[in-house]
């Protein structure tokens, strides 16, 4: 006999907000009248914080995981124990997406050490000798947008081999001159990282540039803190000899999920920053750093 | 049963004199049933409906208003609706959509898979295996194994192996990329989507490697199909997505798509747009351009500029050039009218050029040992794309600063040619001084400057340049012209481009040599140049197509052939044409324009020889292989000429002129029958008509030889042509080949002695010979003749030579030819004269009768009753029934007619009704008694 079981919310996008009502249906397919002892579905929100085994021991880092901070919380039940007909049977349910007391929804992210996420749960008990039945379903929660206007502050960059840090032999470098600028550097997660840079001259001759995002994510413990830098995407935008003196574009979609607006809390924080990396023939790595602020409007 | 026969008089005025109003009795008056379909009026619709599709177009004739004509006007409401769509639709078309005038992408594909080849081993690096290197050929192959090969694939694609398949030849190399088109289509077709993009990812990746880069050109051909694979299932999976409850419309909005369709879409950009690499995320994010169209209005218009500006990161100026053209090409499906973009790529190609001789490229070019004007090459294809769609349609300020930018932009070679030739000609041509100024200033770079010229020739070669530049512009390509020292050099080297060049340049000076108006002297030296050039080492066997192509363009220009072949070069330069096929076709296409062109007979030495000379030429391709058509349409040609030449009353010049033809063309029977169809002017045709071998053709040419000679009062001509004929009589054989099936020859023989017997009434008898000499022959003939077993030909031609006699037995002949006397005036009625005929006739009347009684013995009654009529049919009409046995004669062949009941009874009572009408006149009354005896036997 079988059964599936699934929970189908409402908007293609599955993307809500405060204050909105996460709707959908509980969809039940079986061949034959199914007995059970009572649906029930659950909301919730949570955040879960995990030391790296760098900032703190290998050991710790798998026994002291922080406590996952639980954001929002609901539970009602659907049905009472009893019969599901045969066939397709959808129960509606509407969950309001409201906290409780000061508590503020962060919006949903995937990160290394840091993971926001929303999930709604439907359990069906049955009688022992079945197995019970229960599915999850993440939906997605965007913060409400910041009220304040975002004024983009364009950032110019010149980077030659004078402007370099953390090198060791300064003579041993090629001459090159790399011009540029970000748009900005406070940038709306909707919207693309753009921005431009012309490779002026260049005694060797590049091979890549690419913009590395990187989240840099904060987590508080009693210890103190660890704070830990990873990539989330390498994007090549030049490859080979480009042409000298042409602006080449700097463009970067924030990818979804694993970017959100830069968060600040008591026991955490998530940031951004962006590496122009420039690659040359001779396997010199140049990189030029800019932190990056997100948010949504 | 000997009896005087004899044959009636007639008086043949009289009799046509009685016929006639029974003939004629309908007078053609207004009205008539079949009048008012008049022939002016459907000529007038014709030419009308021909000449334009627009609905306007009436007729303007005279003719009565026929209601189908007038519906077939084009004035109808439907045609005129048909017409209005039409004009709006290509109205819409002139907007935006591209019209059938674009040439699009899939022609240039095969000429770019067959041009870009090479012999070096290539090589695919793929992250992701679709190896099937094991996989029997399809069809073959058993289950089991298929599934193993699919599970190693699936274990391929989670390990993320990297594979590189080295030493493949072109072909495999095409094989594997076919390969994993299918592997594309199936991963989408069992939902792997991921496995599908990641396979599109790999692809596009290899358009980033430049080893071999020969064969780069085809690469990209070959890869972009399966991006375009890819670009197609994405698109309309989504939109099937959203044809739920119906299909969306194809012009369908953002509003019409649902949210899970939209957030598919969404998600594919999104995925994109996180590709490390950049080459393939171009290329994979312009594959989908057209998926944008259910995300928002303005998706398209603001990608193609963002993309256009992301291939600025692309640093290889040759992957570059081929990523914008993809983008080209794909904005140019998607939206045609977006031409900012097409610009943009266009100005940063230009921007970046200048790498070409940078030094990355050059060190590639060394180590792949290869030279920079054969890699210059390698860009030709995208360029021409690019400008391709940028000059379709564009306003001439558009194409006027292109050309200034490349002037301003290191006015390279390559980029002139490549705008050469994408403009169209008329602008090109406008402005032919300025080009030839660039090509002048240009930077040669590897780019030889001939091939410029070429092009410019072609553009020239299909639009005039301004009256007044004409001279300068030759005189300046004339220089250039007559530095190409050795053409055949230069076919190895850049065999492309080469081999096009020399001809159009050839072209344009024929053109401009025409519009100048000094057309003679100047081809002439052209056609002398080309010789003079494509002669050594047998140049020319390599351009036969050019070397054609430059025939053509004179034989447009030069339609007057006294002029054409007084140019010294012409006749050397059609020597060239050494190859027998394209000889002849080139011989053909001379003739062809000459049927059409020439219109007035001609006598010109000067013609006659060259003609002579080409259909000779023509002539002598015919062997025992050539196809039955192909000799026809040969000879049809050759004809042609033949009809045209005339030396007016120069009767010895003619003949001259038709001795050669005939020795020349001895080979094509029917220019032979042309060739005496055109003396028997002079009656000198004697000679050839043996020759033929067609026993009927020859028997009607003599006949007809002998007509024309007695036309023209040479008597003893036309004895010895009818002689003649009569001579080769016994030779006719039993059966003859008409179309390709064997036939029996009798109704031709019976024809051909009818007409003949029909010719000898005028014939005057030879004075030396006896009476009726040529009748007596004929008959002679006939009698010693082979006839086919169960025949009665020989009778009939008994039966139907005694009207003739009948007929020379009048005081006047029925016709006879004027200042010829014939039978008539040489005896005048002599009694002798009309014995001999008696004789004659009483001889072939026993004849047949004997040959009825021999019918009576064989039992062959039905064939004795149809003989019998006939011969009672011409007793009847010719001979004189008031003789008394000639009546009892003629009804016993009634009787014996009627007597086994063949005869069909409405013919016999017509023929009694007929005679009964005879009776009526005054001098048939004895008629009347012969009807009593002819009894109608009522079939039992």
């Amino acid at each position: 006999m079988s059964v599936t079981l699934d929970i189908r919310l409402k908007r293609a996008n599955k993307v809500y907000h405060e204050g909105e009502v996460v709707a959908g249906v509980i969809l039940l397919v079986c061949k034959e009248a199914l007995q059970h002892h009572g649906i029930s579905l659950s909301m919730e929100g949570l955040v879960n914080l995990q030391l790296s085994s760098k900032s703190v021991g290998v050991f710790e880092a798998f026994y002291n995981s922080v406590k996952p901070i639980q954001l929002i919380s609901s539970n009602i039940e659907v049905a009472k124990a009893g019969k599901v007909p045969a066939g397709k049977t959808e129960i509606p349910f509407e969950f309001p997406l409201i906290t409780k007391g000061n508590k503020v929804l962060y919006e949903t992210y995937h990160g290394v050490f840091v993971n926001i996420q929303y999930t709604l749960r439907c359990d069906m008990k049955r009688s022992l000798l079945a197995k019970d039945l229960s599915r999850n379903c993440e939906f997605i929660v965007h913060c409400q947008p910041q009220k304040a206007k975002v004024v983009p502050t364009p950032v110019n960059f010149t980077i030659t081999p004078d402007t370099l840090q953390n090198i060791r032999e300064r003579s041993s470098l090629p001459k090159f001159l790399i011009r540029g600028h970000l748009d900005a550097t406070n940038c709306v997660i909707s919207q693309p990282l753009t921005g431009e840079v012309v490779v002026e001259n260049s005694d060797v001759a590049i091979k890549s540039i690419e913009l590395q995002l990187v989240r840099v994510e904060t987590c508080g413990c009693a210890e103190g803190y660890a704070r830990d830098a990873t990539e989330i995407q390498n994007i090549q935008i030049a490859e080979g000899d480009v042409c000298h003196g042409l602006a080449i574009p700097i463009y970067m979609v924030f990818p979804r999920l694993f970017t959100c607006p830069t968060l600040e809390t008591t026991n955490f924080k998530v940031e951004f920053e962006v590496n122009i990396v420039i690659v040359l023939h001779d396997d010199h790595l140049i990189t030029e750093n800019f932190p990056l602020k997100l948010c949504r409007v | 049963c000997c009896v005087t026969r004899r044959s009636r008089g007639r008086n043949y005025e009289a009799e046509l004199q009685r016929c006639r109003p029974e003939a004629a009795p309908v007078e053609f008056g207004d009205y008539h049933p079949l009048k008012p379909i008049m022939v002016t009026d459907t000529k007038s619709r014709r030419g009308a409906r021909k000449g334009s599709t627009s609905s306007s177009s009436s007729s303007s004739s005279s003719a009565p208003a026929d209601p189908l004509s007038s519906m077939l006007d084009g004035t109808d409401p439907l045609s005129m609706f048909a017409a209005a769509s039409v004009s709006e639709k290509k109205r819409e078309k002139e907007e935006e959509v591209v019209g059938p005038d674009f040439e699009p992408w899939s022609s240039k594909r095969g000429e770019i898979l067959a041009r870009f080849t090479t012999t070096e081993k290539l090589s695919i690096n793929l992250f992701m295996g679709s190896d099937k290197g094991k996989a029997p050929s399809p069809g073959s192959s058993a289950v089991s194994e298929k599934v193993r090969t699919r599970l190693e694939e699936l274990d391929d694609l989670e390990e993320g192996s990297q594979r590189e398949l080295l030493n493949l030849s072109q072909q495999d190399y095409a094989n594997r990329i076919e390969e994993l088109n299918q592997s594309l289509k199936e991963a989408w077709a069992s939902d792997q989507k991921v496995k599908a993009l990641k396979i599109v990812i790999q692809c596009s990746k290899l358009l980033s490697d430049t080893s071999v880069i020969q064969f780069y050109p085809s690469k990209f051909v070959l890869i972009t199909d399966i991006l375009d694979t890819f670009g197609r299932l994405v698109y309309d999976r989504i939109w099937t997505m959203c044809s739920d409850p119906r299909p969306l419309p194809d012009s369908f909005t953002v509003d019409d798509v649902n949210d899970t369709a939209k957030e598919t879409c969404l998600n594919w950009f999104f995925k994109i747009a996180s590709i490390r690499e950049l080459l393939p995320r171009l290329y994979v994010e312009a594959a989908i351009l057209k998926c944008n169209r259910f995300l928002n209005k303005t998706g398209i218009q603001e990608t193609l500029p963002r993309l256009t500006a992301m291939i600025r990161g692309i640093g290889d100026p040759l992957v570059a050039a081929y990523t914008r053209a993809y983008l080209c090409r794909v904005g140019m499906e998607v939206a045609p009218h977006l031409k900012d973009s097409l610009n943009r790529n266009f100005f940063d190609l230009l921007g970046t050029f200048r790498q070409v001789s940078g030094e990355s490229v050059q060190n590639q070019l060394v180590q792949q040992r290869v030279e920079v004007p054969e890699y210059l090459t390698l860009y030709s294809p995208a360029i021409n794309w690019i400008l391709q769609c940028i000059a379709y349609r564009a306003p001439e300020p558009l194409l006027t600063e292109m050309m200034e930018r490349c002037k301003k932009l290191g006015n390279n070679a390559l980029l002139l040619n490549s705008v050469m030739r994408a403009f169209r000609p008329e602008f090109v041509a406008a402005r032919a001084t300025d080009f030839i100024g660039m090509i002048k200033d240009c930077d040669e770079a590897g780019f030889p400057k001939h091939l410029l010229f070429g092009s410019l020739g072609r553009s020239l070669a299909c639009a005039d340049p301004p009256e007044s530049e004409r001279l300068t512009i030759l005189n300046e390509a004339w220089k250039v012209v007559t530095k190409v020292r050795s053409p055949q050099v230069e076919y190895r080297c850049y065999d492309y481009i080469c081999d096009h060049t020399f001809y159009y340049v050839s072209i344009t000076f024929i053109h401009l040599s025409f519009i100048s108006r000094s057309q003679k002297r100047e081809v002439n030296t052209v056609l002398a140049d080309i010789i003079k050039h494509m002669t050594p080492d047998r140049a020319f066997e390599d351009a036969y197509p050019q070397l054609q192509s430059v025939i053509r363009k004179i034989l447009t220009y030069f339609q007057d052939f006294s002029v054409l072949f007084s140019m010294e070069r012409f006749l050397p330069f059609l020597d060239m044409f050494q190859k027998d096929s394209v000889r002849v076709e080139v011989c053909r296409s001379i003739m062809e324009v000459f049927i059409k062109h020439q219109v007035e007979l001609t006598r010109d030495p000067v013609i006659l020889n060259a003609m002579l000379h080409i259909c000779k030429t023509m002539h002598d391709s015919v062997n025992a292989l050539t196809l039955e058509d192909e000799k026809r349409s040969l000879a049809l040609l050759i004809i042609g000429f033949i009809r045209m030449v005339s030396f007016g009353r120069d009767f010895e010049q003619q003949l001259s002129f038709c001795v050669e033809a005939r020795a020349t063309f001895c080979n094509l029977e029917p220019v032979l029958v042309q060739l005496i169809h055109t003396v028997n002017h002079q009656l000198r045709t004697f000679i050839t008509i043996p020759s033929l071998s067609s026993i009927f053709s020859r028997l009607s040419l003599y006949l007809l030889s002998g007509q024309v000679a007695l036309a023209n009062q040479c008597l003893s001509q036309a004895d010895a042509f009818l002689k003649a004929a009569v001579g080769i009589l016994p030779d006719v054989p039993r059966s003859i080949s008409v179309e390709g099936k064997l036939r029996s020859s009798e109704s031709f023989l019976l024809d051909f002695i009818n007409n003949f017997l029909a010719t000898l009434l005028v014939v005057p008898d030879h004075p030396e010979h006896g009476v009726l000499y040529l009748v007596r022959g004929l008959l002679n003939m006939v009698q010693d003749y082979t006839w086919e077993d169960n025949s009665d030909a020989k009778v009939r031609v008994y039966v139907s030579a005694l009207p003739l006699l009948a007929a020379m037995s009048q005081e006047t002949y029925l016709y006879s030819i004027p200042k010829v006397d014939s039978n008539e005036t040489l005896y005048g009625g002599d009694p002798k004269f009309l014995s001999e005929i008696n004789k004659l006739c009483e001889t072939l009347i026993g004849q047949i009768l004997d040959n009825l009684k021999a019918l009576g013995r064989d039992e062959s009654t039905r064939r004795q009753g149809a003989l019998a009529f006939s011969l009672f049919g011409v007793l009847l009409a010719h001979g004189d029934l008031r003789n008394n046995k000639l009546s009892q004669l003629a009804v016993n062949l009634w009787n014996l007619c009627h007597k086994h009941g063949y005869c069909e009874t409405g013919i016999s009572v017509r023929t009694l009704e007929y005679i009964k009408h005879q009776a009526q006149q005054h001098d048939m009354t004895h008629l009347t008694d012969t009807v009593q005896r002819l009894a109608l036997q009522s079939r039992t």
